[in-house]
């Protein structure tokens, strides 16, 4: 043993003192979010597959998951939704102030931030990037959703730190409508925007110093056809409650793995670290190896995903196409939309399509949307003698084969689009024709290509009935206004209905515009829970199920708490962590 | 003499083959449609001779499959109730020929028990029953488009090689054109110009028709080739020279070149385009469910949790593997006959 201290090592140790007090005065002087997380040593790869490859790192023009996905990793916003507690939570904005009236938003924003690239992050970044998304003339998606009462929001810098948001009408989600929204920075994108380049700029092949970002990772590499690279941001804005800044891992990588069987081979080989999503056949099949392979596997319960049944109720030229026309006159009695929602077997299809990993519905919004959940609808059990009695009432009839005619004596027979690109929505429509050909029906399932089918039921309209399913982003009601609103552009039974159709659409509109502006969460649940009433009442849509969100990680991966919100396993990216020693850390 | 029994057994086999496929109703126990969604994926019912007191029976049994307790488990077999196993009953109803139906079946159990020789499937339908039936519509929708692929695919082959100059041109620019098409798209727009409703015996001529138009290139391309080669060689120059006809030197001459050619041809097309049906069922052009066909029976095994987790469903593809063994052995036979005969 040396005890022998000279003055030289003295003199280091005191610079490395020095420097470390410098480094926590520095972290005082500016505002970080300190996690509650599990905590860990910085270090580690974590490797995901990712179905395809993203088409755009430019935020404002992202419409793909897969963009998305990968920009959220590299970006940040001023206020978040925590995707386990399903509240807001401040990002980049440590405090917001939202006027009596609802109207203006004041937001305090993070000091000494700076972006990935070293410069420092203010209040012009923040107009600057509401500009872009503001701006009609790039298209960004989501200038739809800063269109509060048709107005844009304006934004305004009240000094470096301080913005306010005025909107035209309260505005009832309130600050969620910040959440996804990247800031992005002004050094960078204000010279190709003042030039007109700005769809030009920040494509998948961007030099990482080109880019630059908020987000716990910036770009390290991409290599086409195969991985994009992220390695950590060494200036985020969060550090966990030991001073460590985080993200704990040093690089994230994107796999381009486009089968979801492929992706669980993978997974199974240890190829990767995390299964962001699994359908249910496959998660039985990892269920059987769990105990020898040692992988976290979770079942959430019901997601935000809804399969239903879509009946075209669209007013068609019964010249042009008199055949649907005429079929159109069943499907507009809701009595045979009862009658179908009564026959068709939920749990059936609940075990045979999804192991169980699904949940019956018969409303919009799905039990794993607690917050929001109208409990106190009716869940008709599955009938064929009601259903009957129903279609009987109706003025349906049978003949001696048991085939089921109409009032004018013409047997019931339609077709059931699906996506034939999906297996389990196929199945479930084998399984309601069956259930449907005892009512006498005479269904043939009919599967097509996927952007055929969204042809038929957004343009052409050339469909007797359809399974398909709507995927919310958010718990909140806000984005469904598009397809309960008679004039939405996804208002899928009936497309593009220049005033309500029908006297119950007309109050499902008013409910919902009246829960947009209400302002208090207790008005807005209240009218939400009467939009709910009203669609499970007079059944627009015959809803089916809503599938588990499955979820698996390898058992090293530390701080895995996986949400019924995109992105499922990631969205806590910044505290993932490998266990070092490659120990089990899960259960 | 030892080679006749061959060919007789031959013989017997494709014929009881095409027998068994084209009319599957009286063998297959029960309909290709019925589910029983209390047991999916349930393994094959296992015959029994010897009972739990270990008693033999003459007439064979089965047990009922039951779940066993606990999520993600199996089946197992329900012992408290025997059901005989019993030939020519009557069960389900089905169609013969036309109007004519029977309720006759080859076997079946006592009811209410069942009998699953291939174990079911997804939606615990009886997966033998529907591999028979996938006969029908998968051995002569492969059969009838490679007759016509073949057929269309020799004519234009053997007029192109043989006439050659500006004929040879322009068919074979025709083969090239058909060759570098894009089918998938092609099918989508026919798809698309179609009505969504598609009655099996449409979608049954549409997938002979879209094959055999989709397949007769590459034959011709091929026969050419041999019918070009065979044109120039001694015995056909000498066969010219002393004033036999076109047709003569084609039918004695050149053809008995490409039989050999073709007869591989047709085994390894057949194969190629049972499995095609997969494809065309994928763009809504082939049959759906719930009439199976041995492409879509197969397909399920395109699942990678069925792949690993029930061996039954790889069972289709005995019936395939057998008749395209028997496919294969009548074409060397014809070929060997063929050669003898030449």
């Amino acid at each position: 043993m040396n005890l022998r201290v000279s003055a030289k090592a003295i003199g280091k140790m005191l610079a490395a003192t020095s420097l470390w007090l410098a480094a926590c005065a520095a972290l005082q002087a500016q505002d970080l979010v300190v996690s509650k997380a599990t905590l860990a040593q910085p270090g580690g790869q974590l490797v995901v597959s990712l179905r395809s490859e993203p088409k755009t790192l430019n935020p404002i023009l992202s419409v793909d998951a897969n963009s998305r996905e990968v920009i959220g990793m590299m970006n940040a916003d001023l206020v978040h939704i925590n995707r386990d507690t399903q509240s807001t939570e401040p990002a980049l904005a440590k405090a917001w102030k939202i006027s009596r009236d609802g109207r203006t938003y004041t937001v305090y924003l993070r000091r000494g931030v700076k972006f990935s690239d070293g410069a420092t992050f203010t209040a012009d970044d923040v107009v600057f990037s509401f500009q872009l998304y503001l701006d009609e003339k790039l298209h960004s998606p989501q200038r739809d959703l800063l269109m509060v009462g048709d107005k844009p929001i304006t934004v305004k810098k009240l000094d470096d730190y301080t913005v306010e948001f005025d909107l035209s009408k309260p505005y009832g989600p309130g600050e969620r409508m910040f959440d996804g929204l990247a800031i992005l920075p002004r050094h960078l994108l204000d010279v190709p925007y003042q030039q007109g380049r700005l769809a030009q700029v920040w494509s998948t092949t961007a030099r990482p110093d080109e880019l630059a970002g908020l987000g716990p990772f910036q770009l390290k590499e991409y290599v086409p056809g195969q991985r994009f690279v992220l390695e950590r941001n060494p200036n985020y804005w969060k550090t966990d409650s030991s001073g460590v800044r985080l993200p704990y891992l040093s690089t994230l990588t994107f796999l381009f793995v486009p089968t979801e069987d492929a992706q669980v081979v993978k997974f199974q080989g240890g190829e990767t670290q995390m299964l962001e999503r699994v359908n249910a056949d496959n998660f039985a099949v990892l269920r059987r190896n769990e105990s020898t392979n040692g992988e976290c596997l979770r079942d959430l319960g019901p997601g935000l995903e809804f399969i239903f049944l879509l009946f075209n109720l669209n007013p068609l030229d019964a010249t042009k196409s008199p055949d649907i026309a005429a079929k159109q006159v069943w499907f507009r009695d809701l009595r045979f939309r009862q009658a179908i929602s009564l026959a068709v077997d939920r749990k059936g299809m609940a075990r045979l399509v999804y192991d169980g990993r699904a949940t019956p519905i018969w409303g919009n919004v799905t039990p794993g949307d607690k917050l929001w959940l109208n409990s106190n609808l009716a869940h008709p059990e599955r009938s064929i003698e009601q259903s009957r009695a129903l279609l009987e009432s109706a003025g349906f009839s049978w003949n001696a084969n048991g085939d089921l005619l109409d009032t004018q004596k013409k047997p019931v027979s339609f077709t059931i689009l699906v996506s034939s690109s999906n297996a389990q929505r196929s199945k479930m429509a084998t399984i309601a024709q069956d259930d449907l050909k005892q009512l006498g029906m005479d269904v043939q399932v009919v599967p097509l290509e996927f952007r055929a089918l969204v042809d038929r039921i957004l343009n052409t309209k050339q469909y007797d009935a359809a399974l398909m399913n709507l995927v919310n982003g958010d718990v909140d009601p806000t984005p469904e206004m598009n397809l309960w609103l008679s004039s939405g552009q996804t208002h899928l039974w009936d497309l593009g209905e220049a005033k309500p159709a029908t006297p119950w659409e007309a109050e499902l509109d008013r409910l919902m515009e009246a829960q947009m502006t209400a302002t208090s969460f207790e008005t807005r649940k209240k009218l939400y829970d009467q939009a709910q009433a009203i669609v499970a009442e007079n059944l627009p849509f015959v809803f089916l199920l809503s599938p588990n969100i499955l979820v698996g990680a390898q058992s090293t991966v530390g701080n895995f708490h996986p949400a019924i919100l995109e992105p499922y396993g990631l969205w806590n990216a910044d505290q993932l962590f490998i266990s070092p020693a490659g120990s089990p850390l899960c259960k | 003499m030892k080679k006749n029994r061959h060919n007789a057994l031959l013989i017997g086999l494709i014929v009881s083959l095409h027998l068994f496929v084209i009319f599957p109703g009286f063998l297959a126990p029960y309909d290709y449609a019925s589910q029983n969604r209390e047991i999916p994926f349930a393994p094959p019912t296992r015959i029994h001779f010897f009972d739990s007191t270990g008693k033999f029976h003459l007439r064979p049994f089965v047990y009922a499959w039951k779940q066993d307790s606990g999520p993600d488990s199996g089946y197992e077999q329900d012992r408290s109730r025997a059901f005989a196993v019993r030939f020519l009953v009557s069960g389900a109803p089905y169609r013969v020929i036309g109007g004519w139906t029977s309720q006759l079946h080859l076997f079946g159990v006592d009811l209410p028990g069942q009998i699953f020789l291939f174990g079911t499937d997804d939606f615990g339908r009886d997966e033998f029953s529907r591999v028979l039936y996938g006969g029908r519509i998968s051995v002569l929708a492969g059969l009838l488009g490679t007759s016509i692929a073949l057929f269309a695919g020799s004519v234009a082959g053997v007029i192109s090689g043989y006439y050659g100059r500006w004929i040879d041109s322009l068919v074979m620019r025709l083969v090239e054109l058909f060759l570098a098409l894009p089918w998938l798209y092609l099918l989508f727009a026919v798809r698309a110009v179609l009505p969504l409703r598609i009655r099996t015996t449409d979608a049954f001529l549409l997938l002979v028709g879209v094959i055999g138009i989709v397949g007769w290139a590459r034959p011709a391309r091929l026969i050419r080739g041999i019918v070009l080669s065979s044109r120039e060689r001694n015995f056909v120059l000498a066969a010219r020279a002393m004033g036999a006809s076109d047709f003569h030197i084609l039918r004695k001459h050149v053809l008995p070149q490409a039989y050999p050619i073709v007869l591989t041809m047709a085994a390894y097309l057949v194969p190629q385009f049972i499995l095609a049906e997969v494809t065309l069922s994928f763009l809504g052009l082939g049959v759906g469910e719930p009439i199976p066909s041995w492409g879509n029976l197969l397909a399920e095994l395109q699942n990678y949790s069925v792949l690993t987790s029930y061996w039954w469903m790889y069972l289709p593809a005995t019936a395939l593997v057998a008749l395209f063994l028997i496919y294969h052995w009548a074409s060397s036979a014809l070929q060997e006959h063929t050669s003898v005969s030449a």
